[in-house]
């Protein structure tokens, strides 16, 4: 089944890869703006033997994890502490859902008259982008506790340190693992496109690059690989999810009598 | 051992005043086993959650060993109905059970010798490595159990415990409690609402009232030790119990319906109809 599935999957993208190649060649579209994959594929070997290409792309994945890692830190520590205080979670809720929504983009203009091009504009718009993901994860994970868990953790004299270990953590875990993986790709999002609009350095200032000296080939080859990061990066979060949470009723298998 | 007087519980939510619990005094002796019965919503769980400390009583006092109880006391360990949501997922069986030892600050080789025993008592020793949730039901609720004993209370409370388990299942379940309790002397106040279980497990039953509850009869069991699930539940005397535990609480479900109260002792059934169950 999954390998009859893995072979599916590559047929189809073999064949989406040879449609890239047969429409610019078939003049259907532009062959200038739209090469065939075989020249980007060409750009993208080229580039991988760029050490620059290697620094920019280092850039990127410095801005994304640092983001990420904030991002993750300040959102658990924060969701937690809203949740477990009383009326903290009522006193910020309206607050939460005003500064939630706001498009993370919006705040360019801020981070550039802080910041200029520096890493910590990018920090900024990654962070904003990916917080919320987190937060709003965390104060959902945390209220899921289960009232009868928590009885018997306090019946065994677990104080309040150890059920927050033992109880509202790993309750709280499969929520967190969610807003994790959303905040990563939401991250890797956002620090490309602060690259590519303030130019900060990285992947997105190189596809800018590429764009304004005409280099087409080059322009998707770079694309392709933010695509591809942003595959590695749902990999790994679901990789590491599933080890986490081998536990959980999402992961566990057949329950074995 | 255990004291409870006077006893109440109102839970007041939002305008609502429910008076769960009225007027509650009994006690328990250092190792014996009452068990505690009454009709459906009658206020049962609150009241044992007030001796486990995790509920504070509105008025009366728990005394556990002469001092008043005022959060989960060291000594005491509770077994949940819900066997499913009492034991952590997260955890194997071994670590479920370990927990509250580690709580207790003892060190490693210890633990694992109370871990080891107790699974040992209640037949699961092979069961250490695996999840809650890859056991039947009534495996899980005998890990519930273990986790207690490992914890070597002087008091043990389960609440409803085997009402979620198949007959069969029930019946072995009865017989462990009754074994773990003449073996390790432990006092055991058990909730149900099962009068055949109440009569066949406890030395001692305590009929409450429908909600607010008050005791109604205290009864002693003086049947033979050993039970026996076959030859104990065929007994004259225990039919004889049972009809009285029956009576009793077919009379506190009429006196909560407002009605009249003439209709109380016409309308108890015969004890011939109630022949064991359980096999």
């Amino acid at each position: 089944m999954r390998g009859s599935g893995a072979l599916l999957g590559a047929a189809g993208l073999a064949g989406f890869l040879a449609l890239c190649e047969a429409v610019p060649r078939l003049g259907v579209v532009d062959a200038d703006y739209f090469p065939p994959a075989a020249r980007v594929g060409d750009a993208l070997l080229t580039e991988l033997g760029d050490r620059s290409f290697w620094t920019a792309l280092g850039d990127t994945l410095t801005g994304w994890a640092l983001g990420l890692s904030i991002a993750v830190t300040a959102g658990v520590l924060a969701g937690v502490v809203i949740a477990v205080v009383p009326h903290l979670r009522e006193l910020t809720a309206s607050t939460v859902e005003f500064l939630r929504p706001i498009p993370s983009v919006a705040l360019i203009p801020l981070a550039v008259l802080l910041y200029g091009t520096a890493l910590r504009s990018v920090l900024l718009l990654v962070v904003y982008a990916a917080f919320w993901q987190v937060l709003v994860q965390v104060l959902y994970g945390v209220r899921d506790v289960d009232p009868v868990a928590e009885e018997t953790a306090r019946s065994y004299g677990l104080g309040t340190w150890a059920r927050g270990r033992y109880v509202l953590w790993p309750t709280a875990l499969p929520y967190v693992m969610t807003g994790v993986r959303l905040a990563a790709s939401v991250a890797l999002i956002l620090a490309v496109t602060a690259e590519l609009v303030i130019g900060a350095p990285g992947l997105g200032a190189r596809i800018a690059v590429a764009q304004t000296s005409q280099a087409v080939p080059e322009m998707y080859a770079l694309i392709v690989v933010t695509g591809l990061l942003g595959l590695l990066v749902n990999v790994g979060a679901r990789t590491v999810e599933r080890r986490a949470l081998a536990w959980h009723q999402s992961v566990r298998g057949e329950v074995t009598v | 051992m255990l004291d409870v007087r006077g006893l109440r519980k109102v839970y007041e939510a939002s305008g609502r005043h429910v008076e769960a619990v009225r007027d509650l005094t009994f006690t328990v002796g250092a190792g014996e086993l009452v068990c505690l019965v009454g009709p459906s919503g009658c206020g049962k769980t609150t009241l044992l959650k007030c001796v486990g400390g995790l509920l504070a009583p509105t008025a009366g006092e728990v005394l556990l060993r002469g001092r008043r109880v005022t959060g989960p006391p060291p000594g005491l360990a509770f077994v949940f109905q819900e066997y499913g949501r009492s034991l952590f997922p997260w955890m194997r069986v071994g670590e479920n059970v370990e927990l509250p030892l580690r709580q207790k600050g003892l060190p490693r080789s210890r633990r694992r010798e109370l871990v080891a025993g107790a699974l040992r008592s209640v037949g699961l020793s092979d069961a250490s490595g695996a999840y809650p949730w890859q056991l039947s039901g009534g495996m899980q609720q005998r890990v519930a159990i273990a986790r207690a004993l490992a914890y070597e209370p002087d008091v043990l409370l389960m609440d409803e415990p085997f009402a979620a388990v198949d007959a069969q299942t029930r019946a072995d379940l009865e017989d462990l409690v009754r074994g773990l309790w003449r073996q390790r002397g432990i006092t055991i106040l058990f909730v149900t609402h099962d009068i055949d279980e109440a009569v066949y497990l406890g030395e001692r039953v305590v009929v409450l009232s429908a909600s607010p509850t008050v005791v109604r009869e205290e009864l002693k069991v003086d049947l033979p030790d050993p039970r026996d699930q076959l030859t104990t539940r065929v007994e004259p005397r225990f039919a004889e119990l049972r009809t009285r535990v029956y009576r009793q609480i077919q009379a506190a479900k009429r006196s909560a319906e407002p009605g009249p109260r003439g209709a109380v002792e016409k309308d108890t059934d015969a004890p011939a109809d109630q022949a064991p169950s359980a096999t």
